[in-house]
C-alpha cells in the first residue's frame, strides 16, 4: 500500500460520516441510472428497480465493501472490537468487577514491588557518574569490611593510582547549643575531598579547603539545606554566622543541597572538616575510629584493576608499618553494591512471589472468561454464521481481555502509587534508598507490559477455544456445549493456581520459621523491659578526667533515681547490635604481638556495676564488676564464655591477668558471663571478633576519658514499659545540658536487626494470603460450574436412590483430586524454588518437611472448604426440579 | 446473474483505467456498463464490486472524481484519469501484454517454435 493511500485511508477513519453520505448519494444515482436504462428498454419501474439492485449486488453489501476500502480495516475493526468489549463489560458488571478487582490487585502488587526494585536496585545512585564511585574498607583480622584508620587513609590517598579523588567520612552527631534548647544534629566529619568526590556543589557559599582539613585549621562548617530552611529561613545571610557544635564555635561557610542524601534516608544536617581532629587515638594507625572511605575511580578503570592497585598500596603499607598493617588489605566494592547489596536477594524473592500472585490472578480471570465464553458460544456461532472469520472472533476475544488487562493495569498503577509508600512506611529501616522510589518511566513501561501480557495471557485460552470451536456443534448444542474440553482447561488452571499458592505458602512459611528461629535465638541478654539511649554530654565538659568520671556518676545517679527504673549503667564502647569497638589482648606472660594481625582481638564494653542486671547478662562464674571497683582499686575485667573458650581453653580463667592493648591495662579476670550476640542474631556466629570483655568504665585510663566523654550510651532496665521512660530521661538530663538521643528499647533494636526479614515475611505472607484467596475462588468457581453442569445427573442419581452423602463425596472428591494434584506439583516446584531463598532464611532448611506439610494441610483444608459450598448445593438438589430442566 | 465469467483478480482496475482512457469522464454505472459491453457481455460482475475498486484507484491518485449531470439529467459522480493514471494505464497495459505473451508461450508452445 502506498504512503499516499495509507494516509488517505487513515484520514478516512475520520469525517467518515460525510463521506458515507456522499457515497450513499452516488449509489442512489447509480441505481437511478440503471433503472432509467431498464425503463427505457420497456421494463416496469418496480421490476427495473429490483433488477438494478440485483445487478448491483445489494446496497448494504456494496457499502460494506466500499467502507472496507475506505478506512484501515484493522484499526476500524479494532475500534469496533474495543467498543464492543466495553459494551460487553458494561453488560456484565459482576464478571467485570471480579476480573478487574483480581487484576488490579495482581498488577498493583507487581507494580508496587517493581517500583521498589527499580528505585533501589536498578536505578543508578543519585550522584553524577555514580558508577565510578567505590567504597573502600580495611580488611584485617577483625573484619573483611572494617573501618579505616586515618593514617592509612592518608597513605591510600597519596599512593593509589586508581582514583581521581578519595575522601574519608565519619558519622558524628553534634550538640547544637547556645541557641535555645540544646538540639542533636546529625552530622558527618569529612575530608576536604568529600564533596568534590561525590561531585556535589553547594547551593550557597563554598566547600572545605585543604587548609581547613588540617590540625589548626579554621573551625568551619557546612550545613544541609534542610537545616538551612528550618533554622535559618533559607536566608543567604547564614554565611559567616557562628554555630556552636559540641561546645566548639564553627563558622558556616556553605549550604549543601537538601536533595543530597548519603546512606541515611534523611538529610545530614552538618558537616565539619575531619582533619582538624587532633586526638592521638584518631591519629594512631592501629585504630580505626569508625572512618569510612569513598573514592571516584578514573574513567575506564574497572573495580578489578582498582582492587589490584589497592592491594599493592596495602602491601607497601604492611611493609612500612608492620605493627599496624601486617596482614591487612583493602576491600573495595562499588558504592551501589555497598548500599543495596544486602537487600537484593530479599527483593528478588519478593518480586518472584508477587509474579506468582499475578499468575494466579490471570488463571482466575481466564477461568472466568472461559465460563463466560461458553455462555456466549451461541453468540459466537451466530456471528461466524453471519460471516465473521475465526481470526475476527479471536481478535475480538483478545481485545476484550487486553482491555480488561489495561484497565486493571491503570487501576493497579493507582493502587501501587498509593500503596508502596504505606508499606514502606510500615517497615522503615527494611529497605535503603526508599526516598528514591517512585513511579518513573521504567515502572510505567513495566506495568504496561505486564498488563498487556496478562491480558493476552488470560485471553488466550478462551480465544483458542473460539478458534477451535465447531460452528455446527455450538449451534446444535444450544449453548451448553463442549463441556468436557472446557473443564479440562479449567481444571488445569485450578491445578496451576493451587500449585502456585503452595509455592507462595512455602515461601511465607519459611520466612515465618526463620523469624521464629531468630526470635528464639538466645541473645545473651534480656531485651524485655530494657531501654538504651545515647547521651551527649554538656558542651563545657572539658577534658579533666576526674571531672568526667564525676559527671558519669552523676548521670548514673540521675537516671537510677527516675521512678520506675530498676537498674541503669553507663556504657562506653558500643551497644550490642549497634556498633563495634575492638581491642587486641594478650596474656600477661606472653610477649606483645608484633602486629595487629597476630593479636587476639576482643570486643570491649566499659560498664558500671549495674550493667549485669540492666542488660540482663548471665553470670557464669566468679563475680561481676561492683561498686568497689573504681579508678582507685585494682584493675579488673569480666570476660565472656567465648573468650574463655578461645583464649583459655580448658582452664579456669579467674585470677589470671591479661594485657588490654591500647588501653594500657593489665586487669585480673574476676568473672565469666554468657556470650552476647553482638553482631546480630544470625551473623554473630560468623563474625571474626566474637570474644567480649567488660571493664569498669571508671578504670579506663585518664588519657582516654575525654574520648569516653565524647559520647556514651546508657542501658536502663525499668519495672514496666521502657519506652515510657524516654521523655522523663530526656527531661532529667536536659537540666544538665545533656542531650538524650537514639533512644530505643532493646526489643526494638533486635526487631530493627531483623527488619529486612520481617519486611519479606510480611509481604510474602500477604502474597500467600492473596494467592490462597484467589485460588480458593478459582476452585470454588470450577466446582460450582461442575455442579451446574451435572445438576440433572445428580438429580437423576438422587431420584434413583443415591444418598446425599454420596453426592457430597462425589463433588468433594473432584475438588480433592484437583487440590491434591495442585499440592503435589506445587511441592515439587517449591522444592526447586525454595533453594533460591537460602540467603535469606535462617535456622530452617529450604526443604523443611514441617513447613511443607503444614502449608499443604492448610491449603487442602481451605480448598475443601471452598468446594464444600457448591457440594452442599449439589447435595440439596431436588430431583424433581433438576429433572424438569430438560 | 450467474452467467458469464468472473472478472479475474487485479484486472478490474486496469479495465476501469482503460475505459476511462478511451471514454474520458464517466460515472460508475457507465463504467460498469462499458466494461460489460466491451467484454461482449461475456464478463458479468456485480456492479457493486466496482466501487471499492474506484475508491482504491482514487486513493492511489490514478483517477479523480467530481459531481456532474448525466445526459438524462441525473446527478452523478464522474471519474476521469489523472496524469499519473494515464502513465499507469500505459505501464499496466505493457506489463499485461508481456505477461499475456509469456503465458501464451507456455500454453501454446508449438506456436512459439
Amino acid at each position: 500500500m502506498s504512503l499516499r493511500s495509507s494516509l488517505l485511508r487513515m484520514a478516512g477513519l475520520f469525517h467518515s460520516q460525510r463521506r458515507d453520505r456522499e457515497f450513499q448519494a452516488e449509489l442512489e444515482s447509480h441505481v437511478q441510472l440503471h433503472i432509467d436504462d431498464f425503463v427505457r428498454s420497456g421494463m416496469n419501474p418496480a421490476e427495473a428497480r429490483r433488477q438494478a439492485l440485483i445487478k448491483l449486488g445489494g446496497i448494504e453489501q456494496t457499502r460494506e465493501a466500499w467502507r472496507r476500502q475506505g478506512g484501515l480495516p484493522a484499526i476500524e475493526s479494532l475500534t469496533q472490537d474495543v467498543r464492543y468489549a466495553f459494551r460487553a463489560m458494561r453488560k456484565n458488571p459482576g464478571f467485570t468487577c471480579i476480573a478487574l478487582l483480581t487484576l488490579t490487585l495482581g498488577i498493583g502488587a507487581n507494580t508496587a514491588l517493581f517500583s521498589v526494585v527499580n528505585g533501589v536496585l536498578l536505578n543508578p545512585l543519585p550522584y553524577p557518574h555514580s558508577e565510578q564511585l567505590a567504597i573502600l574498607y580495611q580488611k584485617s583480622a577483625l573484619a573483611d569490611q572494617g573501618a579505616v584508620s586515618y593514617a592509612n587513609f592518608l597513605d591510600w590517598q597519596r599512593q593509589n593510582e586508581t582514583f581521581l579523588s578519595m575522601a574519608a567520612f565519619r558519622e558524628q552527631s553534634f550538640n547544637l547549643t547556645g541557641e535555645g534548647e540544646p538540639t542533636r544534629l546529625s552530622g558527618h566529619e569529612v575530608s576536604a575531598d568529600f564533596f568534590p568526590t561525590l561531585e556535589v556543589k553547594p547551593v550557597l557559599g563554598r566547600l572545605f579547603t585543604g587548609d581547613e582539613d588540617r590540625v589548626g585549621g579554621e573551625p568551619v562548617a557546612l550545613i544541609g539545606g534542610g537545616l538551612w530552611k528550618a533554622r535559618y529561613g533559607s536566608s543567604p545571610s547564614v554565611l559567616g554566622r557562628g554555630i556552636t557544635l559540641n561546645g566548639v564555635r564553627y563558622t558556616i561557610i556553605g549550604v549543601i543541597p537538601e536533595t543530597f542524601l548519603f546512606y541515611n534516608g534523611y538529610g545530614t544536617q552538618v558537616w565539619t572538616p575531619l582533619g582538624q581532629w587532633n586526638d592521638p587515638t584518631f591519629r594512631d594507625r592501629r585504630i580505626a575510629m569508625g572512618l569510612n572511605v569513598i573514592g571516584r575511580m578514573k574513567t575506564g578503570v574497572t573495580l578489578d584493576r582498582g582492587r589490584q592497585d589497592m592491594e599493592r598500596v596495602a602491601h607497601t603499607l604492611a611493609e612500612a608499618y608492620p605493627d599496624a598493617d601486617k596482614g591487612a588489605g583493602v576491600t573495595m566494592v562499588s558504592f551501589k553494591q555497598d548500599m543495596v547489596g544486602d537487600i537484593a536477594p530479599f527483593l528478588l524473592v519478593l518480586l518472584a512471589g508477587v509474579g506468582f500472585v499475578l499468575m494466579i490472578a490471570c488463571a482466575n480471570v481466564a477461568n472466568l472468561m472461559l465460563a463466560r465464553a461458553t455462555g456466549r458460544a451461541r453468540e459466537f456461532a451466530l456471528r461466524s454464521a453471519l460471516g465473521a472469520s475465526r481470526g475476527r472472533l479471536v481478535r475480538q476475544l483478545l481485545s476484550e481481555s487486553v482491555l480488561l488487562g489495561v484497565a486493571g493495569g491503570v487501576l493497579g498503577l493507582a493502587l501501587a502509587a498509593s500503596g508502596t509508600r504505606s508499606i514502606l512506611a510500615l517497615l522503615p529501616d527494611a529497605v535503603p534508598r526508599t526516598r528514591e522510589i517512585s513511579v518513573d518511566f521504567r515502572v510505567l513501561i513495566f506495568t504496561l507490559a505486564v498488563s498487556l501480557l496478562a491480558g493476552i495471557g488470560f485471553g488466550l485460552a478462551p480465544a483458542l477455544r473460539a478458534w477451535r470451536s465447531n460452528l455446527m456443534d455450538a449451534l446444535k448444542e444450544g449453548g451448553r456445549g463442549v463441556a468436557g474440553r472446557r473443564l479440562r482447561a479449567q481444571n488445569a488452571f485450578v491445578v496451576i493456581e493451587m500449585a502456585t499458592a503452595l509455592v507462595l505458602l512455602v515461601g511465607a512459611g519459611l520466612m515465618i520459621r526463620t523469624l521464629a528461629a531468630l526470635w528464639s535465638v538466645d541473645t545473651g541478654f534480656d531485651p524485655h523491659n530494657a531501654l538504651s539511649f545515647y547521651v551527649a554530654m554538656q558542651p563545657d565538659l572539658g577534658s579533666d578526667p576526674t571531672h568526667i568520671r564525676a559527671e558519669l556518676r552523676k548521670i548514673h545517679e540521675a537516671v537510677r533515681n527516675q521512678p520506675g527504673v530498676v537498674s541503669a549503667s553507663v556504657l562506653a564502647g558500643s551497644l550490642p547490635m549497634q556498633g563495634d569497638s575492638e581491642l587486641p589482648v594478650w596474656k600477661i606472660d606472653e610477649p606483645k604481638p608484633a602486629s595487629a594481625a597476630e593479636s587476639k582481638w576482643t570486643l570491649f564494653y566499659g560498664v558500671e556495676a549495674d550493667y549485669l542486671s540492666a542488660i540482663g547478662l548471665n553470670l557464669l562464674s566468679g563475680r561481676f564488676i561492683t561498686q568497689v571497683d573504681s579508678e582507685h582499686s585494682p584493675q579488673v575485667v569480666v570476660v565472656d564464655d567465648y573468650f574463655v573458650h578461645k583464649y583459655f581453653p580448658g582452664q579456669n580463667p579467674i585470677g589470671k591477668r591479661i594485657n588490654v592493648g591500647m588501653l594500657d591495662l593489665q586487669p585480673e579476670i574476676i568473672g565469666v558471663v554468657g556470650h552476647v550476640k553482638h553482631w546480630g542474631l544470625d551473623t554473630d556466629a560468623t563474625a571474626k571478633v566474637q570474644a567480649q570483655i567488660y571493664i569498669p568504665c571508671t578504670q579506663i585510663p585518664d588519657r582516654f576519658m575525654p574520648l569516653v566523654g565524647n559520647g556514651i550510651a546508657m542501658v536502663v532496665r525499668s519495672a514496666n514499659d521502657p519506652g515510657a521512660q524516654i521523655p522523663a530521661m530526656r527531661k532529667t538530663l536536659a537540666n544538665a545540658q545533656q542531650v538524650v538521643y537514639g533512644a530505643e528499647t532493646l526489643e526494638e533494636i533486635i526487631a530493627g536487626s531483623l527488619a529486612a526479614r520481617r519486611f519479606s515475611m510480611v509481604l510474602l505472607g500477604i502474597f500467600a494470603a492473596l494467592a490462597v484467596v484467589l485460588s480458593s475462588i478459582g476452585i470454588y468457581g470450577v466446582i460450582s460450574y461442575l455442579v451446574g453442569q451435572r445438576i440433572q445427573e445428580i438429580g437423576t442419581r438422587i431420584a434413583l436412590g443415591a444418598q446425599r452423602g454420596d453426592v457430597l463425596r462425589l463433588i468433594l472428591g473432584r475438588g480433592f483430586a484437583l487440590t491434591l494434584s495442585g499440592v503435589g506439583s506445587g511441592s515439587v516446584l517449591a522444592l526447586i524454588l525454595s533453594r533460591q531463598m537460602k540467603k535469606i532464611i535462617y535456622g530452617v532448611s529450604p526443604s523443611d518437611p514441617a513447613t511443607f506439610a503444614a502449608v499443604a494441610v492448610l491449603l487442602i483444608a481451605i480448598a475443601l472448604l471452598a468446594c464444600y459450598l457448591p457440594a452442599r448445593r449439589a447435595m440439596r438438589v431436588d430431583p424433581m426440579i433438576a429433572l424438569r430442566y430438560e | 446473474m450467474g452467467e458469464g465469467k468472473e472478472v479475474p483478480q487485479g484486472t478490474l482496475a486496469l479495465m476501469v483505467l482503460k475505459t476511462l482512457q478511451s471514454m474520458g469522464s464517466l460515472h460508475g454505472y457507465g463504467i460498469a456498463r462499458r466494461i460489460e459491453q466491451t467484454s461482449g457481455d461475456l464478463l458479468s460482475v456485480n456492479y457493486g464490486t466496482l466501487y471499492p475498486a474506484l475508491l482504491k484507484l482514487e486513493q492511489e491518485g490514478y483517477i479523480a472524481s467530481e459531481w456532474g449531470v448525466s445526459e438524462n439529467n441525473r446527478r452523478a459522480r464522474y471519474y476521469r484519469l489523472t496524469r499519473a493514471g494515464k502513465k499507469q494505464v500505459e505501464r499496466e497495459t505493457r506489463e499485461w501484454n508481456e505477461t499475456a505473451a509469456i503465458l501464451g508461450r507456455f500454453l501454446n508452445p508449438e506456436e512459439s517454435r
